[in-house]
């Protein structure tokens, strides 16, 4: 077998150090959405003025969405600098103090990467010591936003493939024992054992075997994979292979959502270039191994993240899930054994056989082993990803990491799982965050989005949004679930706008338990928990709008009733121009008045207004 | 095989549906390669593949009727997608997307007039931390106001 080791040391003598200065940009999805293409043009044009001698690269996401754009400036025989917030109109500045005068702007600045090489500079704190980074473990994400995902060179020098490398040294019932020793399990939303999966694939009689990694995504409000594919793509390449190995398939399929574009190109770019250093393809460094990986971009259906509707869409087939037993293990693509694991599965796979399962398992709890990526998002203050160990309390997560709440409003809940999860209120912030924790408190890990709401968000509102969801995305192949959101969703529209009864809630619970127990797949066996959850945490809320007609946070329109206050009111006329029924009548300089009988509560006045007169109750 | 409607079709796309055959499962590829050429999918098209790859019309409709990828209509020079996901959704999505719909003078999932613009549902576009955030044909927008909305949309040619 071929070694990498000659190569690895070759490259790292290449990278060791720089010769020029260096400045990397942040293009994953959220900094190119945040402007970094146009800081990019601008740092050309500034550099190619000032005829500035430097290099001008590109990374992937960091985690501080809060903080896009962000921009890495290094100096040969200094420490990187990573700034953020960095606009167009900051670009220069930046160059002339830092890259020409060698004296970081300290108030972008927000850490430097000490690497012991080199003295690092007063007054900035390192990555692992500043506020975002103290409280995380970076090791799935450690590479995100550090290397270029596009160069696999950069992937080799830090130590990409030594797993593989290890792995194809050992029988593959020892490569099956080493991850169920780890303790990995599925990053998917189930938690499954991960070296259980594979141990049926392997032990499935077949001539031939497939490898899918989930790459769906469809939790809407995640975005954890997308990282990964757009930060270290390799890595999810290498952990598939090790899996292929392990369970003795050759081919492989990658399927990822449309809505990724940018991921599907680095992959596509990744597997071209494994394939160039023979890491894929026929017979990988010279062993006897042959794997290769294609990809099936999705077509748009939450479903298809389920995993039998997902080998029906890579089939060809409408994304509709199959009826189990036959497990994919035993019976999946083409009717072959089939392992399926998310993307951050596969990448921890690596991880596992890098460092060691020893190593591994000595992080997060007795049952929940690794570390966890999450997205932080909603009224949160820093907005982003954070990799902490598994037991990490929600706290922790929310303040500690994320700054707490937006404009020191008030925490009201935190939404984890998606639309298979649950909300969780203020008192069930000091649980840890393990598979089994949440469970118990009618939650769910999911793949690890967390939603923070504030005490301007209405629960039933958010239940209501996630059945429009589910119910939207019910494949309509078994009755339960197709009917059963559908009905769910009747009722939650009729509290919404003023007109449920009591008796809804006892229609809701019971729906809830029908669906949960005879759906045929997950969707709707899950689709009932946001519901069932803010029904647990926060039944105040459904009675205000149920009995009072009321909605105590002010976000369903059908129950809140608008005036004018004459005091503020100038008669400018513009709410009865906006106003879409004719409902407010008022001269020019006179005060206006809002006709409660035909007032559709549709809130025109109140955007139109500015003068804060129209009052909303 | 002689087909009529595909006389409308061009040579090159039904080569392109022609080197499907060689594939499994190539279904929705070829689905996504038609509405990449023609912005849509036409009928003639879909009984073109239907006959190429020998899968009975009735199930080419159903997986072009099941994704919410694909299209049966034409749709405007501009595709706008604002997200309806999560964490959009409760920092005021909703109101991007009334913004969106009040200057442009259609609904969600109609096209103006003049066929400059559509808007189109999705669920999350996965830069929820720059939240609430659209799309313009492959540019993606975070950190959305209605100023900025208004903004985008006015510099669109
Ligand atoms: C409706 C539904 C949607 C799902 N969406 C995803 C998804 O987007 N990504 C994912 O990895 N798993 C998703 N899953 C879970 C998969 O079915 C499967 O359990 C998972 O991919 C297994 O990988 P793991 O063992 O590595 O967790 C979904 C399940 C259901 C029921
Ligand atoms: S929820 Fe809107 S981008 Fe994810």
């Amino acid at each position: 077998m071929r070694s990498l080791k000659l190569l690895r040391n070759d490259l790292k003598e290449k990278y060791h150090s720089i010769s020029k200065p260096r400045i990397t940009i942040g293009m994953g999805t959220c900094g190119i959405a945040a402007g970094a293409d146009k800081v990019k043009d601008a740092l050309y044009h500034a550099v190619a003025e000032k005829g500035l001698d430097v290099d001008i690269e590109v990374t992937s996401c960091i985690g501080m969405c809060y903080k896009e754009v962000n921009v890495e400036v290094a100096l040969p025989d200094y420490p990187p600098v990573v700034y953020g917030d960095i606009t167009p109109a900051r670009v220069t500045r930046m160059l002339e103090e830092h890259v020409v005068g060698n004296t970081p702007v300290l108030e972008w600045a927000e850490f430097q990467l000490e690497n012991g090489k080199h003295t690092p500079y007063q007054d900035i704190s390192s990555m692992e010591s500043s506020d975002y980074y103290f409280h995380q473990t970076r090791e799935v994400t450690s590479r995100c936003g550090r290397i270029s995902p596009e160069n696999i060179e950069e992937y080799l020098i830090t130590d990409g493939y030594e797993g593989l490398e290890k792995v194809l040294m050992t029988q593959p019932q020892k490569v099956i024992d080493d991850i169920k020793a780890s303790g990995l399990r599925g990053r998917g939303g189930g938690g499954f054992p991960t070296g259980l999966k594979w141990q049926f694939a392997h032990d499935a009689e077949g001539d031939k075997k497939y490898i899918v990694c989930n790459a769906d995504e469809g939790d809407p409000g995640a975005f954890m994979d997308r990282s990964i594919l757009e930060g270290d793509p390799h890595a999810v390449l290498e952990g598939m292979m090790i899996a292929g190995y392990a369970i003795g398939a050759d081919e492989g399929y990658i399927y990822v959502r449309a809505e990724y574009p940018l991921a599907i190109k680095r992959l596509k770019r990744a597997i071209k270039q494994a394939k160039e250093y023979g890491l894929l393809g026929d017979h990988i460094l010279e062993s006897s191994f042959s794997f290769d990986i294609h990809i099936k971009v999705g077509a748009g259906a939450f479903v298809c993240g389920e995993e039998t509707a997902l080998l029906n869409s890579i089939e060809g087939k409408r994304g509709m899930p199959r009826l189990r037993p036959p497990f994919p293990a035993v019976k999946g693509l083409w009717g072959k054994p089939t392992n399926n694991n998310n993307v951050e599965t596969y990448a921890n796979v690596a991880l596992i056989f890098r460092k060691g399962t020893e190593w591994y398992a000595s992080i997060g709890t007795e049952n929940s082993k690794g570390t966890k990526v999450f997205s932080l998002t909603g009224k949160i203050a820093k907005t982003g990803l954070a990799e902490v160990p598994m037991g990490t309390t929600l706290r922790q997560i929310i303040y500690d990491i994320g700054g707490g709440i937006q404009e020191n409003k008030r925490f009201k809940a935190v939404q984890i799982g998606g639309p298979s999860g649950g909300c969780l209120p203020e008192d069930k912030l000091d649980i840890p965050v393990d598979y089994d924790s949440l469970i118990k408190v009618g939650a769910m890990m999911g793949s690890g989005g967390l939603v923070v709401m504030d005490e301007a968000t209405c629960m039933v509102d958010v239940a209501r949004y996630f059945l429009t969801f589910s119910q939207a995305e019910s494949c309509g192949k078994c009755t339960p679930c197709r009917e059963g959101t559908t009905r769910m969703l009747e009722i939650l529209n009729r509290i919404t706008s003023g007109e449920g009864e009591m008796e809804d809630i006892e229609r809701l619970e019971r729906l809830a338990r029908v669906m949960k127990t005879t759906s045929l797949c997950g969707l709707g066996q899950t689709a009932p928990n946001p519901v069932l959850s803010t029904l647990r945490y926060f039944k105040d809320e459904y009675i205000a709008h149920i009995k009072d007609k009321r909605c105590p946070s002010g976000v369903c329109n059908h129950l809140l009733t608008y005036s004018i206050d004459a005091e503020k009111c100038i008669g400018c006329t513009a709410c009865a121009k906006a106003c879409p029924v004719n409902a407010i009548t008022g001269t020019v300089k006179k005060t206006h008045e809002i006709n409660p009988e035909i007032c559709i509560t549709c809130g025109a006045c109140m955007e139109a207004c500015h003068f804060d007169a129209v009052i909303r109750v | 095989m002689t087909n009529r409607n595909s006389n409308h079709l061009d040579i090159k796309f039904k080569k392109m549906m022609e080197d499907y055959k060689e594939h499994k499962g190539s279904l929705i590829p070829a689905l996504q390669t038609t509405q990449e050429v023609y912005g849509y999918l036409p009928k003639e098209a879909m009984e073109y593949i239907s006959q190429v790859l020998e899968i009975p019309f009735s199930e080419v409709f159903g997986v072009a009727t099941f994704y919410a990828q694909f299209r049966l209509q034409p749709r405007g020079k501009h595709v706008i997608k604002v997200c309806s996901g999560t964490a959009c959704h409760v920092r005021g999505g909703p109101h991007i997307l009334k913004e969106v719909e009040k200057q442009l003078h259609i609904k969600s999932g109609e096209t103006t007039n003049d066929n400059k613009f559509s808007i189109e549902p999705v669920a999350c576009l996965g830069a929820c931390g720059l939240a609430p955030v659209m799309m313009i044909d492959e540019e993606t927008f975070g950190r959305l106001t209605k100023e900025r909305v208004h903004q985008i949309l006015d510099s669109i040619e």
